[in-house]
């Protein structure tokens, strides 16, 4: 619904036409999809339209102009987290053909909890940013940095995580240590 | 473009992780819930760094890339404790500190 106004407010913007028909498109399976991961019976079917929203959230980043972050959305999150939720269904021996109860008995109130806070999101992004444009996207070969919207490269992207943000980056690896090593003595049969 | 466009659409997904979260009764598809409101979260990131026309908000994107990664992996390890111990995964039965 924000979607639509969102774009009807945009429409008289001199460019960027074919941007905003992409960005609609995009998003539009990407709601579809997603409320589908929610409502559907059978998770596999969840699994594969999970694939959908997360491919869509990679080519939103490439309309952001956020390559790098694409690539690794469709590198870590398709490639790998999905293939590890298709053998967690596996292993849980899920009912391929579908559960008989999806969801429990709670659900409306999981319903409402979500339309509330929907709306709230949404009142506030409406009131907070109803007018912020995103930059244009950089027509020149050597624009000033920041006053147009243009394809960051990886280059700097690795600049900034080597240097400024060296420690968290540190910090991250050891929490995938962590994670490794904890994920092995939970599921470790003994 | 309008900000608002990708807020908007980072909002409906948060919205409808949340409700993936509260109402699934399959431990795996609360995970997958999960990374519906992760990913949200990712949007807005990526959106507001484009906005103000700096890498900080695409190299946090990235971290939470990889937290996600370590999350799913430490969480469907637990998903298979609970299904060797009990023989499902259905959530309403894992009550046992329940009051």
């Amino acid at each position: 619904m924000g979607l639509i106004v969102a774009a009807a407010r945009n429409a008289d913007a001199p460019v960027l036409v074919a941007q905003n028909i992409a960005f609609g498109v995009i998003a539009a399976i990407m709601v579809f999809s997603a409320f589908r991961v929610v409502t559907t019976r059978n998770v596999v079917h969840a699994a594969v339209y999970l694939v959908m929203v997360l491919s869509g959230a990679a080519a939103q980043f490439v309309l952001l102009g956020a390559e790098f972050v694409a690539i690794t959305q469709l590198l870590v999150y398709v490639g790998a987290i999905v293939v590890l939720f298709l053998f967690g269904i596996m292993l849980t021996r899920a009912p391929i053909r579908g559960e008989e109860r999806a969801t429990r008995d709670s659900w409306p109130l999981g319903a409402f909890t979500a339309l509330v806070l929907a709306g709230l999101l949404g009142y506030s992004l409406t009131n907070g940013f109803g007018g912020d444009r995103l930059p244009r996207y950089c027509t020149t070969a050597a624009p000033l940095a920041g006053s147009c919207l243009s394809p960051s490269g990886t280059r700097a992207i690795s600049d900034a995580i080597f240097s400024t943000y060296l420690i968290p980056f540190e910090v991250t690896s050891l929490l995938l240590l962590a994670a490794l090593i904890g994920a092995i003595v939970i599921a470790r049969r003994d | 473009m309008l900000l608002n466009e990708f807020l908007f659409l980072a909002a409906a997904l948060f919205a409808l992780g949340v409700y993936g979260v509260i109402s699934r009764r399959n431990g795996v598809m609360v995970l997958m819930s999960i990374e519906l409101i992760l990913n949200s979260v990712n949007i807005n990131l990526v959106a507001f760094g484009a906005m103000n026309g700096n890498l900080t908000g695409q190299v946090f994107a990235l971290f939470i890339i990889a937290v996600a990664a370590a999350e799913v992996g430490v969480g469907l390890a637990i998903v298979l404790a609970i299904f060797r111990n009990r023989r499902s995964v259905d959530l309403d039965e894992v009550d046992l500190m329940k009051g």
